[in-house]
């Protein structure tokens, strides 16, 4: 396929590992961010590929990974109520709150529907006007603008029947949270690339003087990976913390701005709890005053609706790379992508899950 | 958030810190237990884990015998000396009406292919449908103007039927059931037992046109060529397969759960393991880009007029041209091979050399965020 086969290239994939694993001196701990990442890495094996020359840790990066317990039961209180028509994501619907799951509810009779963009969810909002249609928008960066942008058509529309039940994170407070960290081992980043698309590199390069780690920008590709694992691993040999930019063909230095501008229009900085890792200040988004009458929290009475993590799960050790999937004891026996006791086992971005899938094999349960 | 005592500064993660240093691995329990099987879930019916969980929990133990626990796509009974192929199937596809057929096509096939699986020459169907009130009329018609032309395309009649009307909103437009009656060829056994180390696994084309089709009705994506349901009767394609070589221990049509889940059900039943090269697996150029745009895997779509092959090491060459020498195999090719590591799992070796499980489908196939 072309656009897509050139970054799958066998040739040039062998070529680079065989540079990284040449080049480095010692296994690197490097961190990629995001969730896609983790499963292209999974996926193609690329682990394997580089031997003992860098050691890959799995970041937060999977939106439905870390969306806290708390806010899947006020989604699935909301998808109970009989005026109210759910709408959310695929993925979201089956990770588990604190008793049963969005599939569950929807078995149950409730209005759970799945959409590939919220503008459908504004759609469905305009076509039945007798029912509340409240968009389970969760997400980092990416998924912003499109949110901001189904509440400024919703205004635009003077839709009365339209809310968001905001539930959205930022990646650089997760990475500093993380850096700040005393049990830290990460020496190098590969920063989700289509994050950057949406924001740019400023943010990072803050990050890069404040911890001096070096950081790329990477891509989803197998290509792009290598070469980002490849970039780093070229800063840390040399001694250099520089934010670079692997995936230059999406990525540009200011980002995407008219995309920036509607979620300034919309949304603020908020603090935010991560599922797994727990509050982090301003690491999040949440509807700006103006919009008040676009947020499901405050349309619909949710504050009872309150869930504490459980302390017995390791996926905050998961999410923060300090443990490997496969280093739970429940990994692949008591936990699997039907049965899944935490959320990282859940979605395929998951670096659970995506371990189980793809990855199985390899290990002895 | 929490102040931690020992350094008095605010910590951010201080539940991590905490957890890490209270935490007895060996005591993890499961924090979210969701209760089980309370309820059919859409998951039941996408033909992966839970559709098996199903015939586990509750058919087999009900109305299990030795001829329904097979477990094949056709029961196969003998009668009089002759061996029947009896096979039934459900048809609930929306839209009703799509690129390269409907759900009246459709069904006629669907049940023709269970019945080919088996090594049988399809003979008659049975038909019931399960109407909506308030749907169009018209719509039927185009519906069994379409089964007739199937039937007859194939060679089969349809000798029985049943219809029943429910309330609006108790169905979705026209649900259609068909049953179908063959007869197994002489001398042919098929079943998914029957997979041996060093045999080849073939499929008969593109994989994956079935269910993108379908999806981007649905979804109303356009494609620049667009990609057409692959439904089609196969068992004239078995024919010429099984005329051409005696070396076929098993035949299945990857219908939904896709390539993935087929392969795995054969391995189970057999007890074998499977690698397939990926590199070899016939994908659509426009089916491939759609997955990537959805988010989903073409190994977990399904086909309707596919078939998947798995021939002892000697006649897999015989087979391959066989099958490349019907128009409905024209695109076929061998995948892989079984293999005696890895019992009941299927491999995949990617164009890097490393390998990655190729797993049942658990649940639905759901689209990824981003």
């Amino acid at each position: 396929m072309k656009y897509l086969d050139e970054y799958r290239d066998v040739k040039i994939a062998h070529k680079l590992a065989a540079e990284i694993r040449r080049r480095s001196t010692r296994p690197w701990v490097l961190m990629e961010i995001c969730g896609g990442q983790t499963h292209t890495l999974m996926r193609y094996g690329i682990d394997d590929l580089l031997g003992d020359s860098v050691q890959l840790v799995h970041g937060p990066g999977c939106p439905v990974c870390v969306t806290p317990l708390e806010m899947i039961d006020r989604a699935i209180a909301l998808a109970r109520r009989p005026d109210v028509t759910l709408v959310s994501y695929g993925d979201m619907l089956r990770v588990p709150g604190s008793e049963t799951d969005l599939f569950h509810v929807k078995a149950e009779g409730g209005d759970v529907r799945v959409v590939y963009s919220p503008t459908d969810a504004v759609q469905l909002a305009r076509t039945q006007p007798g029912r509340q249609v409240v968009f389970f928008a969760i997400g980092f960066e990416t998924t912003a603008p499109a949110h901001a942008m189904a509440v400024l058509q919703a205004e635009r529309l003077q839709l009365q029947n339209f809310t968001l039940l905001v539930s959205h994170v930022l990646v650089p407070p997760a990475i500093r949270t993380l850096l700040g960290s005393p049990k830290n081992r990460v020496q190098g980043f590969i920063a989700p690339g289509h994050v950057c698309t949406v924001v740019g590199v400023r943010d990072y390069e803050e990050l890069v003087h404040e911890f001096h780690v070096p950081i790329v920008v990477g891509g989803f590709e197998p290509i792009d990976l290598l070469e980002a694992i490849h970039m780093l691993v070229t800063q840390l040999e040399e001694g250099r913390a520089e934010v670079e930019n692997q995936y230059s063909r999406s990525v540009q230095y200011e980002g995407n701005q008219p995309a920036q501008k509607a979620v300034a229009l919309v949304f603020e900085v908020s603090d935010r709890k991560w599922r797994g890792i727990g509050s982090i200040p301003e690491s999040g988004l949440q509807l700006k005053e103006r919009f008040a009458g676009f947020d499901a929290e405050r349309r619909f009475d949710l504050a009872d609706v309150r869930a504490e993590e459980p302390t017995e799960c390791i996926s905050a050790e998961v999410l923060l790379g300090l443990k490997k999937p496969t280093d739970c004891p429940a990994f692949g026996t008591r936990c699997t992508p039907e049965k899944p006791l935490g959320a990282p086992m859940v979605s395929s971005e998951g670096a659970c899950a995506a371990y189980y899938q793809y990855r199985r094999h390899l290990v002895t349960l | 958030m929490r102040r931690t005592t020992n350094t008095g500064v605010i910590s951010l993660h201080s539940e991590l810190v905490s957890n890490d240093e209270t935490k007895d691995l060996t005591a993890f329990s499961c924090p979210v237990p969701l209760p089980a099987g309370e309820r059919i879930l859409l998951g039941h019916g996408s033909g992966g884990k839970l559709s098996a969980d199903l015939l586990q929990d509750v058919f087999l133990p009900a109305i299990g015998n030795p001829v329904l626990n097979r477990l094949e796509d056709q029961a196969i009974v003998t009668l009089n000396g002759a061996r029947l192929a009896i096979t039934t199937d459900s048809f609930v596809v929306k839209p009703l009406i799509f690129r390269g057929g409907d759900v009246g096509s459709l069904a006629v096939h669907g049940t023709i292919n269970d019945l080919a699986m088996g090594g049988a020459k399809p003979l008659w169907l049975s038909v019931a449908f399960i109407l909506e009130e308030g749907l169009p009329i018209e719509t039927l018609r185009r519906v069994v103007a379409s089964m007739r032309d199937a039937a007859a395309n194939a060679g089969v009649q349809i000798v029985a039927g049943d219809t029943k009307v429910v309330e609006k909103g108790s169905a979705d437009g026209i649900f259609i059931n068909t049953t179908g009656i063959g007869l197994v060829r002489e001398g042919v056994t098929l079943s998914a037992t029957q997979a041996r180390p060093g045999d080849s696994i073939l499929v008969s084309g593109m994989l994956g046109d079935h269910g993108i089709a379908i999806l981007a009705e649905r979804e109303g994506i356009q494609f620049e060529t667009a990609v057409q349901s692959d439904s089609a009767p196969l068992h004239a394609l078995v024919a010429s397969l099984l005329e051409a070589t005696h070396d076929v221990r098993c035949l299945r049509d990857p219908t939904r759960g896709g390539l993935s889940s087929t392969l795995n059900e054969i391995a189970a039943s057999s007890g074998v393991g499977m690698e397939l090269l990926e590199t070899s697996i016939p994908v659509r150029e426009e089916v491939r880009g759609a997955c990537e745009m959805l988010g989903l895997d073409p190994l977990y779509v399904a086909n309707e007029g596919k078939l998947v092959a798995i021939v002892a090491p000697d006649s897999a060459e015989t087979a391959l041209r066989a099958l490349q020498n019907h128009p409905l195999g024209k695109d076929a090719c061998i995948i892989g091979g079984v293999t005696a590591e890895h019992p009941r799992m299927v491999v995949m070796r990617t164009p890097f050399g490393t390998t990655r499980i190729v797993d049942m489908l658990a649940g639905d196939q759901l689209p990824r965020i981003c």
